[in-house]
């Protein structure tokens, strides 16, 4: 009984920071409607400042001093990000932004990088609080017991401000209905700024509060991000008590899990948050979206007709350049060119999703990892020679993500973004812990493929067969009665449904579809570097596939694979340098803000401006 | 004649409120029937219960002596129903006659084909279609650039993609010039003739369905109150109170007259 209170004030008080950066996302969500990837990193400053300031004011004074201090330096931050590199985009397409925030992560990782080295930092214990107080004969950490104490402060101050001010009657109708706002005279710009501020500065106050706890490190940013993508997704979009509930929850489950079940700790978060979602589809005290606000918005994308001739030579052309690329090209090239022709069959596999079907998977690493997993375990736990796992391996992607698709499909929006996301983690978070099997952070060695395709040559033709085999079928599915019914699922389900097409079913299809394609990448991937590791599985694995789709161009054909092989490409030659990251952040910034319609879209678009090509048509 | 379509005690309730109170009535073949009635009648309540969109509370509807309540949209669209929207549903990043051959495609069973191209499929039938509503020119345009009367053209010749034995029209005026709801009907009430059509619709346009409609149905507060040609309804005091003495006076004046 000791034990369990112990725990689970623990749990209360580990909930605190997470209750803070939960609420900043759910606020800046709520009102700009951009899912702000970058929320991690702010919770990051946030604790590289305070770390700072608590280092150079002395005192009681000092340490509460600094925390407050740094929500206010990563508030004003926040305020940068959003004028800078926000605010140009906020008419590009719906979750372009999300793009946006992904480059400010790569920048300010760097950035922290540059300013404060690359060691952990062991945060400072503080002032008065450094004992433990004995509850039940249980010794909990003073500070605990003060953050437990006045996080319900925090949480009612908040409260306060969103229900009963004027800035929050603002900020809760624009949470409603921005348009109506805006009508209203509201000055928009302003309204926008000042909750990226406060979110901002939420964040920051989180991670200035958890150093005694957990001090800063470079990770941190992404560590947090699940967490608090789940508390915001369970507590529901935009409700402050259901992110309190939320995080208590997680925190509190998350102390039991390191107790008793060691080893599911990371699984158990998002069992929680696919369990919740069944149950009540937007979250605890979610409310259900406004129809048609996530539908698509801006410009509408023009039809599709199959490539003309003079294209498809052009792309005969160079596929025969590639083919060549043996004779010419280093054993290197050829490495990184396999590389770039699965990383495009991946983002293809995405695009066919996001672009064609409107269906928004956060989570696609979940098939491209999965694909890959299951080919290193076929290999390594049934010495199944490389052509069986070559064949069961995408199969097993393309099934998992037909179950996956069945349970995210009942979800529309943001809600169906968040749950693919849960089950990649889940994923990831089953093959991190189960060592035995998948070899935990070891990843799996030695899959090689079979003898006739050992040199890097011939694997090299093995991959440029099946990599643009597959964007060729994906391509192909497009201009297919099937593709034709995913794209009316997406541009009306009402006309799709009343002429007797069951949406429902061609989505689930096309999710398996994709999922097998994105399998097939991951297949061929592990087979081209002979081990796989559970990073293929990541988060940051997803949103690669999601940024090069959206910079390519989501309402184009061409998009996912044209981003892929430029960012791919770029990718490659900047990671030789040592700050690489504020270089390739910097121009997905650049880009998102220079052409919101993505690579190929804008291409496109001035070509028509300029009369180099005819309107009406896309390739 | 024989009987398209009959519901019988159609009623459907949103907690208390009674939106469609027990309205029976029946379609004959090659009949144009208006539904009529003020804001709020319980039209709308009543097309997406025919439909399919919404459950009836209680209540049956026939279709050529099938009962159909319970099933889908889609089901009851297989069975020979076709329907235009009150706001247009268009597949607006495909051309004209594209959205055309979506419907084809439903219709012939090919959405779950992977091989074929789809843009070359079943064009001849779709643009036979267009011609019939007079939008073959504009085929090859993009429907997300068309004026909003040839949207629902359009719509219109998706609807008789399957060849339907009965056409649901929500409002199929709505939003258009008085122009082009005058051509609109009068093309309506030629394909009815052509092809033996039966159709129901709801409209708020007076011209219009007092031009075309064969019978006309008045709804008020869920209720069918009138029902007759269009000498009867204008007549009718009951109707011209409803359109004329206002909603809220209603009940007293009913008293009065009672």
């Amino acid at each position: 009984m000791e034990f369990f209170v112990a725990q689970l004030l623990t749990g209360l008080a580990n909930a605190s920071s997470l209750f803070l950066v939960a609420c900043g996302l759910s606020l800046i969500f709520g009102v700009t409607r951009i899912v702000n990837f970058a929320h991690g990193s702010l919770y990051m400053l946030g604790a590289y400042i305070g770390y700072t300031l608590m280092q150079n004011l002395p005192g009681a004074v000092g340490f509460w001093g600094s925390i407050l201090l740094a929500g206010i330096a990563v508030g004003i931050i926040g305020v940068l990000v959003e004028v800078l590199v926000l605010r140009p985009v906020y008419r590009a397409p719906e979750l372009f932004q999300l793009v946006a925030t992904f480059g400010v992560i790569l920048v300010i990782q760097d950035l922290t990088l540059i300013i404060w080295g690359p060691e952990d930092l062991l945060g400072p214990r503080a002032p008065g609080l450094r004992g433990v107080y004995r509850i039940m004969g249980e010794p909990i950490p003073k500070y605990d017991i003060v953050l437990l104490v006045i996080t319900p402060f925090i949480a009612l101050a908040l409260w306060y401000l969103i229900t009963q001010t004027r800035v929050g009657v603002l900020v809760r109708a624009a949470t409603q209905d921005r348009e109506m706002v805006g009508a209203l005279g509201v000055n928009q710009a302003v309204l926008f700024t000042g909750v990226f501020a406060l979110g901002s500065a939420l964040a920051g106050l989180g991670g200035a509060l958890q150093l005694p706890k957990g001090g800063a490190d470079l990770l941190m940013d992404f560590h947090i991000l699940a967490p608090v993508f789940v508390v915001v997704v369970i507590g529901g979009m935009g409700s402050l008590p259901g992110a309190y509930l939320a995080a208590v929850i997680i925190s509190v489950l998350n102390v039991f899990g390191v107790t008793y079940l060691p080893q599911s700790t990371l699984v158990l978060m998002f069992v929680v948050m696919v369990v919740v979602l069944m149950i009540r589809p937007y979250g605890l005290f979610g409310r259900e979206e406004v129809a048609g606000e996530h539908g698509q918005v801006g410009e509408p994308e023009l039809p599709i007709k199959p490539a003309s001739n003079s294209v498809r030579m052009i792309v005969m052309a160079g596929l025969a350049l590639l083919a060549l690329l043996p004779v010419f090209g280093s054993s290197f090239a050829m490495v990184l060119t396999t590389d770039i022709l699965i990383f495009c069959l991946f983002a293809a596999s995405l695009h066919f999703l996001l672009g064609l079907g409107g269906l928004v998977s956060f989570g696609h690493a979940a098939y491209y990892g999965g694909g890959a997993y299951i080919a290193a375990l076929l290999v390594t736990h049934a010495n199944s020679p490389m052509e069986i796992a070559f064949l069961l391996a995408p199969l097993g992607a393309g099934l998992a993500a037909l179950a996956i698709g069945w349970v995210c499909l009942r979800l529309t929006g943001v809600y169906f973004a968040m749950l693919t996301l849960a089950f990649a983690q889940l994923l990831w978070s089953l093959v991190f812990q189960w060592g035995s099997v998948t070899g935990g952070d070891d990843g799996l060695v030695n899959i090689w493929p079979s003898d006739w395709l050992n040199s890097t040559t011939a694997y090299f033709y093995f991959a440029l067969l099946f990599s643009v085999g597959g964007i060729l079928v994906l391509r192909h599915v497009a201009h297919s009665p099937f593709g034709y019914a995913l794209r009316a699922a997406r541009d009306s389900k009402r006309q799709a449904e009343s002429t007797g097409i069951n949406t429902q079913k061609v989505q689930l299809l096309a999710f398996g579809f994709a999922g097998f394609m994105g399998g097939l990448a991951g297949t061929l991937f592990v087979f081209s570097k002979g081990s796989v590791f559970p990073n293929e599985l990541e988060i940051a694995r997803s949103f690669d596939a999601l940024i090069v789709v959206f910079l390519g161009g989501v309402k184009t054909l061409a998009g996912g694979v044209a981003g892929a092989a430029f960012f791919k490409g770029v990718e490659d030659l900047l990671t030789r340098f040592e700050y690489w990251r504020l270089v390739m952040g910097l121009l997905i910034i650049f880009v998102v803000i220079v052409a919101p319609q993505g690579i190929v879209g804008s291409i496109r678009k001035a070509a028509i401006r300029l009369n180099i090509l005819k309107q009406g048509g896309q390739t | 004649m024989s009987v398209v379509l009959e519901t019988k005690g159609l009623t459907k309730a949103f907690g208390g409120l009674v939106a469609v109170d027990d309205v029976s009535f029946q379609l004959q073949k090659g009949e144009l029937l208006a539904l009529i009635g003020p804001n709020g009648a319980g039209k709308s309540t009543c097309f997406n219960m025919l439909m399919g969109q919404l459950p009836p509370t209680s209540g049956e509807v026939f279709l050529g002596g099938e009962r159909i309540n319970g099933l889908s949209p889609r089901q009851i669209w297989r069975r020979g129903v076709g329907r235009t929207f009150q706001i247009t549903a268009t597949y607006s990043s495909m051309t004209v006659i594209e959205n055309v051959q979506m419907a084809l495609l439903s219709h012939h069973g090919d959405v779950f084909k992977f091989l074929p191209f789809a843009h070359k499929l079943y064009r001849e039938e779709a643009m036979a279609l267009l011609d019939m509503v007079g939008m073959a020119e504009q085929a090859d345009r993009h429907c997300a650039v068309l004026a909003y009367g040839d949207l629902k053209r359009m719509e219109l010749s998706i609807a008789l993609a399957h060849d339907p034995q009965l056409l649901l029209m929500d409002e199929p005026t709505a939003g258009m010039a008085p122009k082009e709801r005058v051509a609109l009907m009068e093309l309506t009430a030629r394909i009815v003739e052509d092809r033996g059509v039966s159709v129901l619709f709801t409209e708020h346009d007076m011209d219009v369905v007092f031009a075309h409609s064969h019978r006309i149905m008045v709804l008020n507060r869920g209720a069918l109150i009138a029902e007759g040609d269009a000498s009867e309804i204008r007549n009718s005091p009951l109707v011209q109170e409803v359109y004329l003495g206002g909603g809220t006076l209603f009940d007293a004046e009913e008293d009065a007259h009672a």
